[in-house]
């Protein structure tokens, strides 16, 4: 596992990509990435301090945590107060702030029944575990993860583990970018696209970016030199004239995508309209559970329906999703919202580029 | 959220594989993967789940046809 991580991360490499974006760029650079992990890595690996002031990073709508909605907060927590019913989540959510700040850690404290998994395979062994309560898989994340849990529900349904929910407020990442760019006020040059979402639904979701709108987009893995060299590209392809939808992460995603997990996803889940934090309601940008699968649907099966909760009051996530502000331009970034009290769901995320702002931003 | 760790397989059994990263050993399944893995292939897993063969091959044959484009346009 030496040779490529250490070629990914070669600071010699890193330099002469460096040296050829400082050269060929010709004019200001908007590009976005629409993944958290890429957020993560591009403040923590330091290319962005390498980047020169007309390269501009913008973190869109990308991180499913900050992306969830302040109702949909609000139903886990309605959730976690049944007493027949054990909420299994990832740890990401544990601390998104719902309804009066009220987030699920306050209420694992008073008592409500709440375990992380780190696997959705894990809370069908819980439900194996409690024949008698009803286990709540909490369903949020993006194309990546959607497979992984349409997997387990077929598994849960096989092995006849009939106690295993799973509420499903997964989200498809198109739609959300197709929102993005028909806003006339989104000033953006490029878009990185998201390695591990790509992995499973290929380049062809993306097309419309560079056929429709003339934006250059890269699929972008998440080493610095991935990432460097995808700026190159955007800038290559400017400097062209040309916009192009590519693939700069070949050695795990194929321009087709995973095939098997698409048929997966495609077979539990079926388009929704969807809430995102900060834009409303998107159409066909959400996944619910088909019916042949209802048996495993949360909503179906314990009847839950979205509370109606106010928005955070000064919270400006919503705009910093939408790269329409940066974090730091938000009236409550480090006075009233900091990682340790944060107020909105891009400071409680570590993938969150508010939480990212704070913690590196020089 | 979608961040995936490469594994490489130690072995495999019923639709699913033990693997190891740094020296630490754990149980991933393989329902999702779309080609046959194989002992010694690294995947790409997330949530417990091989999504993808990572191809080390084409990640070096890629950075090293790269970096002779970076060379051949300073001469």
């Amino acid at each position: 596992m030496n040779s490529l991580e250490q070629k990914l991360k070669d600071p010699k490499l890193c330099r002469s990509i460096v040296g050829r974006i400082n050269e060929e760029l010709d004019g200001e650079l908007r590009f976005m990435e629409v993944c958290g992990t890429h957020t993560v890595s591009i403040f923590q690996s330091g290319v962005r301090s390498l980047l020169p002031d007309g390269i501009i990073h913008l973190s869109g709508p990308g991180c499913p945590v900050c992306v969830t909605h302040e109702r949909e907060v609000a139903a886990f927590l309605d959730l976690a107060e049944r007493k027949d019913v054990i909420v299994a989540t990832f740890g990401d959510l544990m601390r998104v702030p719902g309804p009066n700040k009220r987030n699920l850690k306050a209420a694992q404290a008073e008592g409500a029944r709440i375990k992380v998994v780190y696997s959705p395979f894990d809370a069908v062994n819980l439900a194996k575990e409690h024949p008698g309560d009803k286990v709540v898989f909490l369903g949020v994340g993006f194309e990546t993860t959607a497979p992984t849990i349409a997997a387990t529900i077929k598994i849960a349904q096989e092995a006849g583990v009939n106690n295993f929910l799973v509420l499903s407020f997964h989200k498809l990442v198109p739609p959300v970018m197709k929102v993005l760019v028909e806003d006339p006020e989104l000033a953006v040059n490029a878009f990185m696209l998201p390695g591990h979402v790509c992995m499973v639904s290929g380049l062809e979701p993306y097309r419309f970016l560079a056929d429709k709108h003339g934006i250059p987009a890269v699929v972008t893995g998440f080493e610095p030199v991935d990432i460097l060299r995808s700026i190159l590209t955007f800038i290559r392809m400017r400097n062209k004239g040309e916009a192009a939808v590519t693939n700069g992460y070949v050695r795990a995603v194929a321009d087709g995508g995973n095939p098997k997990a698409q048929a997966i996803m495609n077979e539990v889940f079926e388009p929704c309209d969807a809430l995102f934090r900060g834009m409303g309601s998107i159409p066909a940008a959400g996944l619910g559970i088909r019916e042949a699968y209802g048996d495993f649907d949360a909503i179906r099966a314990l009847g839950l329906t979205l509370p109606d909760v106010p928005p955070l009051a000064g919270c400006k996530c919503g705009d910093v999703l939408r790269g329409k502000i940066r974090p730091d331009e938000c009236p409550l970034f480090k006075k009233v919202c900091t990682p340790a009290n944060p107020v909105g769901p891009c400071m409680v995320s570590t993938e969150g580029s508010c939480a990212a702002y704070y913690k590196y931003q020089i | 959220m979608c961040l995936a760790v490469p594994m490489e397989i130690k072995s495999i059994s019923n639709n699913v594989a033990q693997v190891e990263v740094g020296g630490v050993a754990n149980e991933v399944r393989l329902e999702l993967i779309d080609e046959e893995p194989k002992v010694g292939d690294f995947v790409i897993v997330h949530a417990g789940f091989a999504l993808r063969r990572l191809d080390r091959e084409e990640g070096l044959e890629t950075i090293k046809l790269f970096e002779e484009g970076l060379n051949l346009e300073l001469t």
